[in-house]
């Protein structure tokens, strides 16, 4: 057996898309299994059993998933509940809910089901990605078949009256951001919101709203199923349950895995991924959560758990578990510098720190690579990243500073290096010898 | 940001094709009463899909449409970066993705296959039939390097590959989209080491639960 998942306990039995994703195979693996029973034991039952199976947002900040639910309002005023789910994947690295929505489309779908009436929401929108076309496509057939099979609906057989609307973004990373989504979602620029007020409070047309991640919601109804303490019983305390890994870059085999949360970093590129390329020792660093989180080093990787407190004390994040690998061929410098530049891309415009920050900080790095810096320039580089960092409405800020700031602790020599030998073997300031020649 | 500005040369008018129009609406009624502006998004995807990208007649055609302000369609318009503002390729639009998982992997080798074979990036090629572009992330990671081409995701792309697939394109047929290093979707190269266990996938998992687990014992009979 590879890694410490078993095949018994994996919650995206269809992550390859061997099986066929429609209603009735999806039914035969377990899916909307009993999903009328979870109802029937009420929204504050639901509620605490995804508190207690210590699930954390898969989307990247790790915040309670049951907590997030909980935070909507107890009785439904005059403005209704929504949830809304946030399928724009779009950080570098990150393609597993991906997989989800072409593969096991009916576990969201439930997911959604149950979570809504767990908000007491009667209408969900999901967010998917624009280039998703393929994906959102199976989605949309996923949906027509829950409803022609009455699973939701008006009247459905669960008793809850829910309608799902899938909706698709036009490539903007920032639209990931919940409240961006959320404007997105209204026909606007997505450019995130100053909170408060909390989209619990006011979110989408001024709604109570919920936006959740994917893959958080399409767990909901197998833990449920199987029990908050059947989820709770992997991986290490609040960092507990399976997730989906998409490992990248430069390791034999790249793949998409769900593993028990805490698996050590080393034993899943071993194991799932057939090692690194030219070996273990050929490992450079890793970026272990997308490419928002600082880099981690070979050393460090050596022992750096595969879960949010691990890669935290490590000065890096989970974030979606998003691993790319970097070998000894790699240029760093050139790697982050590819990512400052998809930061500089992305940046929406709104506040001054980022938008200038990032087109700032994406310059100075191109140089970098060359070498064709002062050697002051990386400590100002450093604290450019700090101006920026704290200093925006959205994390895409702190985003665009982390990768940098991990690039300059763990390996300010290669840049020194870099800049140091600029000047090596290029000719000679020409004027002077022009002048002495005349 | 990216700064993005509508094509010089704009056609005289739009009209919406039957077909364009039964979808717009279809979105339209995903929202509730009054909040159409929703659909705006979808609705500009809909009209580049119609006519190969979105021009300033059909900006004010979606702004009559949804009852919005010009301006406010213009922005979102711009903003996004898969709406196309200038006419792309007819046979194909290649989007290589080049955002640093996909560099590690050899998106520049892609890259120099697309400029060798198509010309200049962000240019609608010469013969009119191809345009070439880089883009950021597309989400396909673990099948770096890839292309979005048209609307789907050709994966684990070699410079020989690629060169092939715009040779098909080019030959007026469709190459099929996915991985073109003989895997399944995201499996690891060589077969899948996880779910191969045939007992999830005979139906048991389809029974009926007698009993969920933890549920709220009930309330004792008075």
């Amino acid at each position: 057996m590879v890694g410490i998942l078993e095949d018994k306990d994996r919650i995206f039995t269809n992550l390859y898309g061997f099986q066929d994703w429609r209603l009735e195979a999806a039914k035969k693996r377990g899916c909307w299994n009993a999903v009328k029973d979870m109802l029937s034991a009420g929204g504050p039952w639901i509620i605490d059993q995804i508190k207690n199976s210590g699930l954390r947002g898969r989307g990247g900040a790790g915040f309670g998933t049951g907590l997030k639910w909980s935070f909507m309002p107890k009785v439904v005023g005059d403005r209704p509940h929504y949830l809304v789910v946030n399928a724009d994947e779009s950080e570098p690295g990150t393609c597993k809910d991906r997989e989800i929505m072409r593969h096991d489309p009916h576990l969201l779908i439930e997911g959604c089901l149950i979570a809504s009436f767990a908000m007491q929401a009667h209408v969900c929108y999901v967010y998917i990605r624009g280039e998703y076309v393929r994906e959102r496509e199976v989605l949309e057939e996923a949906v027509r078949e829950a409803y022609a099979a009455k699973l939701i609906g008006k009247d459905n057989i669960h008793g809850w009256d829910f309608d799902l609307y899938v909706h698709h973004g036009a490539g903007a990373y920032i639209c990931g951001e919940e409240t961006a989504l959320l404007e997105s979602l209204e026909g606007k620029k997505g450019q995130p919101r100053l909170k408060p007020p909390f989209p619990a409070n006011s979110g989408i047309y001024g709604c109570p709203t919920t936006v959740n991640n994917v893959e958080s919601i399409a767990v909901a109804g197998t833990i449920l199923r199987r029990g908050a303490d059947w989820f709770a019983g992997f991986g290490r305390p609040n960092n507990t349950g399976t997730k989906l890994m998409c490992i990248s870059g430069h390791v034999n085999r790249p793949c998409n895995v769900e593993e028990v949360m805490s698996i050590p970093l080393k034993q899943l590129l071993e194991e799932h991924c057939g090692g690194v390329r030219g070996g273990w020792g050929n490992l450079k660093a890793v970026i272990p959560g997308g490419s928002s989180v600082p880099m981690i080093p070979i050393d460090q990787c050596e022992t750096a758990l595969m879960d949010f407190d691990s890669l935290r004390e490590l000065k890096s994040g989970l974030g979606t578990a998003a691993v790319i690998v970097m070998d000894k061929s790699t240029d760093l410098v050139r790697a982050i510098t590819r990512l400052a530049y998809f930061y500089k891309h992305e940046s929406c415009g709104q506040c001054t720190p980022c938008r200038e920050g990032t087109g700032w900080m994406w310059r100075v790095l191109e140089r970098m690579c060359k070498g064709e810096a002062d050697m002051a320039e990386i400590d100002m580089l450093l604290e450019v990243t700090t101006q920026v960092e704290g200093h925006t409405i959205c994390a895409l800020g702190d985003a665009a500073a982390w990768p940098i700031q991990g690039l300059i602790r763990h390996f300010r020599s290669e840049i020194e290096d870099r800049i140091h030998h600029y000047r090596a073997g290029k000719p000679h300031v020409q004027g002077s010898a022009l002048i002495a020649a005349e | 940001m990216s700064v993005r500005r509508l094509a010089k040369d704009q056609p005289a008018s739009f009209a919406f094709a039957p077909e364009t129009l039964a979808l717009a609406n279809w979105w339209i009624g995903k929202y509730p009463a009054g909040r159409q502006r929703s659909a705006v998004i979808p609705i500009l995807w809909l009209v580049q899909k119609q006519d190969g990208w979105v021009s300033e007649p059909a900006i004010r055609a979606i702004a009559a449409m949804l009852n919005m302000d010009v301006i406010r369609v213009l922005e979102v318009a711009t903003f996004y970066t898969m709406f196309q503002l200038e006419p792309v390729g007819r046979k194909a639009l290649i989007q290589v993705c080049g955002t640093t998982p996909c560099q590690l992997r050899g998106s520049l080798e892609l890259m120099a296959v697309c400029k060798d074979k198509i010309g200049a990036k962000d240019h609608l090629s010469a013969d009119g039939d191809f345009t070439w572009q880089e883009v950021e992330c597309l989400g396909a990671c673990v099948n770096a390097p890839m292309a979005q081409i048209n609307d789907y995701y050709y994966e684990d792309l070699t410079p020989e590959s690629l060169a092939k697939i715009i040779d098909d394109f080019r030959a007026g047929s469709a190459p099929k989209p996915g991985s073109y290093a003989g895997r399944h979707t995201s499996e690891p190269e060589g077969g899948a080491l996880t779910l191969t266990d045939p007992a999830l996938y005979d139906g048991k998992a389809g029974k009926p639960i007698k009993s969920l687990p933890n549920l709220p014992k009930p309330e004792p009979a008075a």
